[in-house]
């Protein structure tokens, strides 16, 4: 059973697979399809976030009133994968500041404020045509610099995971092109406009994992797309490069759902794709990888979705990492009438932001504005009637109506056992809850407490450790003092007894000498007691 | 510039439906059956769907204050009413207004509210309801109308409305002529008094292949409830293994043993099968939600009930399978957990 499983990833791709649940959802991606690709217009000010995802904030290289040029770092992360933050455009630091980072808490983080001197000046690029003759070294080495993160929304360290993936043997990269949530369509812009960097870089992170083939998948209703990848696919020639079309069916562009429907296979509970020598990536990533391996151009900018009934012209538009986000809408056309909510992110998991003052993060597939009319109304919510369809939808295999249940009764353990981990946040739940019950905050809820849980018990196992730690060095204290008087008794006792050894053996002596002098006298005197019969 | 919005957590686009939804749609999938049941049996079954209706949303807008809920929202829900045409729907048409003023007072006062309202019942409301007054006034509900077709009398709108309401029949009518034994009634007495369910079948209340009457009213409820299967409102496991359990079990007796035991088909088109197995035993609240947890209840709906009708003291047992059933839900879902991705 175990030697199978390798071998169905294998044949990841050959044949699709289904996995649980899943919902149809429309997906208003027309309206900002038409549009040709845009540069948007450098703003006055850029904030970049030295934070853009998990970890640690970057330490800032460069101080107030310094120049800097477009792609020089401007702060390190401690951590050798994650590499560094780049300069989006040519100018000067006006300021390190905190403000708000675009973060799904809300939370202010430091940025460094740039001025642009409207120059957009790089600094001298390495380009790299010769990337194929380099090693894999030098590849790991140019994305973990380059800032390269997972652009399908976790921001996950390229290099992190390209590093990490070298402990397995990888056969197989996917490429995800899926994007299963409504309005989203900067990855089917990409390949569409774009497809020579997407095979480039395939080709380059194909070499950086040593995986044998790559398997871009896109959803059914991408015709264009394929066709664009298919035509540099064959004009160059790539056999090891395959494009799979797979039904769109929400979530499928989640790893694990995509790994589920090229290869049957699941994901261990705690695994990687890399368990199964697979190792999944956003094409936009595959596409940075490119820019920066090849041109030598760190990740400054990305492809973003900027859509919504709130918006009056939505499109697609390359914008610099640190662009506020106003600024965007403006380059769209400004907001329409009725905008009444900003999402960074789908419909289904983004998460809203509170001002478009925030900036542009590599984070950012989309930027949505919806309507009054497309978000849920503040609406009572109802007693859940276990109507069981959340549990038909989860892709996840999980029981949302029962966690639902162990949550709100604080029942965390039971919780966790029945899986509240592998819960994905998709919303699938939420969505057709015909009671309207905020399913995923609770299990959002859920998680953060039982994070909390398992710190406070961490804590308390700490202390019973110490405290028995304690109890064993003051026993061990204790039995070495008695073991010491023990020993000091025992050599006053052996003391005593040689003194009177010494002293037996004396008055032995004297009494053979007495009895040498008076043979009469000392009979009684060799009885003494105890002779140890040696002197 | 800039500007502020609300926010809000994720999935931010609206749900996709309502409780009060899916109750509507249950009540609109109940009316083929209802109308049929009207045609077959005259307008007693309406009065009765009407007045429990009425003493459903009552008692639920008294408990609802009571328990200082919101009216608005709850009374919207429609639930009350889809317990009390359930309800309605058990009773023979005739059946005294008390009847319906007692099982809607355990059903929705005691089975529902007291144990802590929507979503919180153990047990299936209208099944309670019926339950209690089943046991309690065994007579007023034997007194079942035969079909309109083959019926010695035929009472009219008003004729009817003021038996249910004085108990009394019209002059010159006694219930010895107006009522007639059930089709399930019929066979239980043939047997216990050595007929064969051959020689049963002979009387006119069969027909077809079930009861007269009561099997085109179980079509209609069958259409109704392939339509709920359809709109997705309940799932396909609960009817399938429910009507398949009946099916085999009652085939495999009715094969062993024609002459005791009726067909198959007889079991499923008389009494409340077919209504309990797309609507009744379908009940989300009290039953099981896991798959393989829904294909177990089913099928043990189905057999108690096929048990009941076989050896036990009441003609139908759809009703007291669906409660015994109701008690071993929480234990069925709690062994029948799916396999969680991954794990």
């Amino acid at each position: 059973m175990q030697s199978r499983v390798p071998e169905q990833a294998q044949d990841a791709g050959e044949r699709l697979y289904h996995f649980h649940g899943g919902l149809n959802l429309r997906h208003n991606k027309a309206i900002s399809c038409d549009a040709p690709l845009l540069r948007a217009p450098l703003p006055p000010c850029l904030f970049i976030p030295l934070l853009q995802h998990a970890g640690q904030e970057a330490r800032p290289l460069v101080s107030v009133g310094q120049a800097v040029l477009k792609g020089e770092a401007i702060g390190q992360f401690e951590s050798p994968c994650t590499g560094y933050v780049h300069a989006p455009t040519s100018g000067s630091v006006v300021a390190l500041a905190a403000q708000a980072i675009t973060h799904p808490s809300g939370m202010d983080g430091l940025c460094v404020v740039l001025k642009p001197d409207g120059v957009d000046q790089w600094i001298e690029l390495k380009a790299a045509p010769d990337w194929a003759s380099r090693g894999t070294g030098f590849l790991r080495q140019r994305i973990r610099d380059s800032g390269i993160v997972g652009l399908g929304g976790a921001v996950f360290p390229t290099g992190l995971k390209v590093d990490e993936a070298k402990e397995s043997a990888i056969h197989t990269l996917i490429l995800n092109g899926v994007e299963c949530e409504p309005y989203i369509s900067c990855d089917e812009m990409l390949m569409r406009e774009h497809p020579g960097s997407v095979i480039s870089g395939a080709l380059v992170l194909q070499a950086a994992l040593g995986a044998r083939r790559t398997i871009i998948t896109i959803e059914d209703q991408m015709g264009a797309v394929s066709q664009s990848l298919g035509t540099v696919i064959e004009r160059a020639g790539h056999d090891s490069i395959r494009v799979v079309r797979v039904p769109a069916v929400y979530p499928e562009g989640g790893e694990k759902q995509l790994v589920q429907v090229l290869t049957g296979l699941e994901i261990p509970a705690g695994g990687k794709p890399s368990d199964l020598g697979l190792v999944c990536l956003n094409v936009a990533t595959a596409a940075a990888v490119a820019d920066a391996v090849i041109e030598g151009k760190p990740l400054v900018e990305r492809l973003v979705t900027i859509s919504g009934n709130g918006v009056q012209h939505p499109r697609n538009l390359w914008a610099r990492i640190g662009t506020p986000i106003a600024s965007l809408i403006d380059c769209c056309g400004g907001y329409s009438s009725n905008a009444a909510r900003l999402i960074l992110g789908g419909p289904m998991m983004g998460y809203a932001l509170a001002s478009d003052q925030n900036p542009m993060v590599k984070a950012a597939n989309c930027i949505l504005v919806l309507s009054d009319d497309d978000i849920r109304p503040a609406q009572a919510e109802m007693p859940c009637i276990r109507c069981g369809e959340c549990a038909r939808v989860c892709p996840a295999v999980l029981l949302p109506q029962t966690l639902h249940w162990q949550i709100r009764n604080e029942l965390l353990d039971d919780a966790a056992g029945c899986g509240l981990n592998e819960c994905i946040e998709c919303g699938c739940c939420d969505f057709v809850c015909p009671s309207h019950i905020p399913l995923v905050e609770w299990f959002r809820f859920g998680k953060s407490e039982m994070r909390s849980l398992a710190a406070e018990r961490g804590r308390a196992e700490i202390a019973r450790e110490r405290f028995e730690a304690r109890e064993a060095r003051l026993e061990r204290l204790k039995h070495a003092r008695r073991q010491r008087i023990e020993e000091k008794k025992q050599a006053l006792l052996d003391d005593a007894e040689k003194k009177r050894r010494i002293a037996a053996t004396l008055q032995r002596v004297q009494a053979r000498g007495d009895a040498a002098r008076n043979p009469l006298a000392g009979t009684k005197d060799d009885q003494g007691p105890g002779d140890p019969g040696k002197p | 510039m800039s500007r502020r919005f609300d926010t809000g957590g994720a999935p931010h686009v609206p749900a996709q439906g309502t409780v009060g939804g899916v109750m509507l749609q249950v009540l609109l999938a109940l009316c083929p059956g209802i109308l049929a049941y009207t045609w077959f049996f005259g307008f007693g079954m309406l009065f009765q769907i009407l007045l429990s209706a009425l003493l459903a949303v009552v008692f639920e807008a008294l408990m609802l204050q009571a328990r200082r809920q919101p009216l608005g929202i709850y009374l919207n829900d429609y639930s009350a009413v889809v317990t009390a045409v359930l309800f309605a729907l058990c009773l023979p048409p005739l059946a005294p207004w008390w009847i319906a003023c007692l099982g809607m007072f355990f059903a929705i006062v005691v089975a529902k509210h007291l144990y802590g309202g929507l979503g919180h019942n153990v047990f299936n409301p209208a099944m309670v309801g019926y339950v209690v007054v089943l046991i309690s006034f065994p007579q007023a509900l034997t007194q079942w109308l035969p079909p309109l077709a083959i019926a010695p009398e035929h009472l009219g709108l008003l004729d009817t409305l003021s038996t249910i309401f004085t108990g009394q029949l019209p002059p010159g009518l006694d219930w010895d002529t107006v009522s007639q034994a059930t089709p399930l009634d019929t066979i239980r007495t043939s047997i216990t008094s050595g007929q064969t369910v051959l020689e049963a079948r002979q009387s006119a209340v069969f027909g077809d292949f079930g009861g007269r009457g009561w099997e085109w009213i179980a079509n209609w409820y069958a259409v109704g409830g392939l339509w709920l299967m359809w709109r997705r409102v309940i799932s396909w496991q609960v009817p399938v293994t429910m009507l398949g359990s009946v099916i085999l079990l009652g085939l495999a007796a009715y094969l062993a043993d024609p002459g005791s035991n009726p067909s198959p088909l007889q079991h499923v088109f008389s009494g409340a099968l077919v209504l309990g197995a797309f609507f009744i035993a379908t009940d989300p609240v009290s039953g099981c939600t896991s798959t393989r947890g829904r294909l177990i209840f089913g099928t043990g709906v189905g057999l108690i009930t096929l048990i009941i009708r076989r050896w036990g003291g009441y003609p139908d047992g759809v009703a007291f399978a669906v409660l015994m059933m109701n008690m071993a839900a929480p234990l069925i879902d709690r062994y029948t957990r799916p396999r969680i991705y991954g794990q």
